[in-house]
């Protein structure tokens, strides 16, 4: 019983501590953003990798769940004989809910692991202290870059999901269950409101953006430097990512959409 | 807490020493590796460090380019005092300082031509018709230009060292810190290495730090040198004044025999009774 309160409480002590180092870590990377503007070669490398390469899977996912989300609404909808609004429930779920959470979830497996396994490798081949022996800040460097990277990338990931999604949708809804093309985009344009909608979904993306890549780049940066270490940094990082986007989430509907 | 408040014996050093470290201890866990050593390594002059593995080589280099912070003790660099320099001037300080990973540490998402090139991309405003000079002349010099193409894990362990050689010598610094630069070299490019150690020695003034196990090549070309076993220096002098020298220890180390005053085991329990424990099976 006492011995397993003492594991409880190292256990305590080492996620504070970590999530100390993480928060300096943050610290030390915000301020570091200041030196990537003037070299917008680096951040471009990274746009692509984290942002470009991120596009088929995001593409692909964002046009099977609008898919889908269009074939159930219809069912739901049409009990009431309220089929017209399948645009409108399509694209409410998209831009508010699944749009900026499953493409976090799927950015974070897609780049946020591929970030953390980069970083991490980089420490264990001594790639980091190298650099820092030659006078260069690899918070500098390497971190910011891509950090500022994941940032953009995000919110134009999931707003990219969530219009293949509406798309998708639309495919199945007129083309497949035969709903009125019209209405469809009708009710959308009527309904999607700027500021609760769009705006709200921006937010979250890019909540998500800052949470998932931070995550990513603290668990390569923070990895035990040995095969096994980058590898349970990997496992972790879309371990926390996921809990994180997920809890997120919640606690910014309510906030978002607490009153109406 | 007296790492804040040095002891007077601190700052009296050799006038003409380049980096002097005072009374150094340090610990990884339990073991410790330095305790209170003092060493100095002259301007202009190269000095080895030879030790068994394990003793704590590598260490002392990060201490002295301030990557870990001593237990106790100074480092002193150029005047400098390292562990006490705000960042940027730490970073102004390395950038004087050329190091030598026993990794190489090559950059691997770049090729050789842009490893080398880092420094003076990073660290300087020359054209990039400059930097093409001086990366060849550098590629060159470690007899690897022809490899300029070719990206970190298309070369041999031992050409990625002289490739790291050729970026730690790109910003012309003051010091270099060598981690074992004659390990996987084949005989011919060991001598290249060797004479290029020296010449740019010579030629260029800069003081050179060698840590090595190869007791032949390095005792040919320092001025002076320090072995170091079990955190404490066991002799030190010029290799003449080693070869002479009557200590066990250091005989046993020049001379690489397994029986001796210095440990070739890392200290264990005793052997017999680890065999009669039964193993564990995964
Ligand atoms: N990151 C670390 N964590 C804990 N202990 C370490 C770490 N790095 C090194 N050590 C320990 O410090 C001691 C000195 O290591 P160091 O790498 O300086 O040895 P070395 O003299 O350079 O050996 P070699 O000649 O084999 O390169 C070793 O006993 C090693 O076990
Ligand atoms: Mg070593």
């Amino acid at each position: 019983m006492i011995e397993q309160l003492q594991l409880l409480g190292n256990q305590t002590r080492g996620s504070f501590a970590k999530l100390g180092r993480g928060t300096r870590f943050l610290l030390q990377t915000l301020s570091g953003i200041g030196s990537v503007i003037p070299r917008p070669r680096l951040l471009l490398n990274q746009l692509y990798s984290v942002g470009v390469l991120s596009f088929l899977i995001i593409t692909i996912s964002g046009l099977f769940v609008g898919m889908v989300l269009s074939l159930q609404g219809y069912y739901t909808l049409s009990d009431f004989g309220a089929e017209a609004s399948l645009g409108l429930m399509v694209a409410t779920s998209l831009v508010r809910e699944l749009g900026p959470v499953v493409s976090a979830l799927l950015f974070a497996g897609r780049a946020g692991s591929a970030l953390t396994a980069e970083i991490g490798l980089m420490k264990a081949t001594e790639q980091l202290s190298g650099m820092e022996m030659m006078a260069v800040d690899p918070i500098q460097r390497i971190i910011a870059p891509r950090f500022l990277a994941g940032l953009i990338a995000m919110p134009l990931l999931a707003g990219l999901f969530s219009a293949i999604g509406i798309l998708g949708g639309q495919l199945v809804g007129s083309g497949l269950l035969g709903v009125d093309d019209g209405a469809y985009w009708a009710q959308m344009q009527a309904k999607i409101d700027f500021q609760d909608d769009i705006v709200n979904g921006i937010i979250k993306s890019i909540t998500f953006g800052f949470v998932t890549t931070w995550i990513a780049l603290f668990e390569g940066y923070d990895a035990t430097p040995t095969a096994e270490g980058v590898s349970r940094a990997t496992t972790r990082t879309v371990v926390n990512s996921a809990f994180s986007v997920l809890g997120l989430d919640f606690i910014l509907t309510a906030l978002m959409f607490g009153d109406d | 807490m007296d790492y804040f408040l040095p002891r007077m014996d601190t700052f009296v050093s050799n006038q003409n020493s380049l980096v002097s470290v005072r009374n150094l201890s340090f610990s990884r866990g339990p073991k410790v590796i330095f305790d209170n050593v003092s060493l100095d390594f002259e301007r202009g002059k190269i000095t080895a460090i030879m030790g068994p593995s394990g003793t704590g080589k590598t260490t002392l280099l990060k201490l002295i380019g301030g990557q870990l912070p001593p237990a106790q003790g100074t480092i002193v660099v150029d005047g400098e005092n390292v562990h006490q320099l705000p960042r940027k001037q730490l970073f102004q300080l390395r950038k004087r300082i050329g190091m030598l990973f026993q990794s190489g540490a090559l950059l691997t998402d770049m090729n050789v031509y842009d490893n080398v090139a880092f420094p003076l991309r990073e660290h300087t405003r020359l054209p990039e018709t400059m930097i093409r000079s001086l990366v060849l002349m550098k590629l060159q010099a470690v007899g690897l230009r022809g490899v300029k193409d070719f990206m970190p894990n298309e070369l041999s362990g031992g050409m990625a060292r002289r490739v790291a050689l050729a970026r730690a010598i790109a910003l012309d610094p003051m010091m270099i810190l060598y981690d074992e630069p004659f390990t996987g070299q084949d005989p011919i490019s060991m001598g290249v290495l060797v004479h290029l150690i020296k010449s740019l020695n010579s030629a260029l003034g800069l003081t050179s730090i060698i840590v090595s196990h190869d007791v032949h090549e390095t005792s040919a070309i320092a001025d002076y040198i320090y072995v170091l076993a079990d955190g404490k220096i066991i002799g030190q002098g010029t290799p003449e004044a080693i070869r002479q020298s009557s200590s066990a220890w250091i005989q046993q180390f020049m001379n690489g025999t397994a029986d001796g005053p210095v440990h070739f085991h890392y200290p264990a329990k005793d052997y017999f009774d680890d065999l009669l424990l039964s193993g564990k099976r995964y």
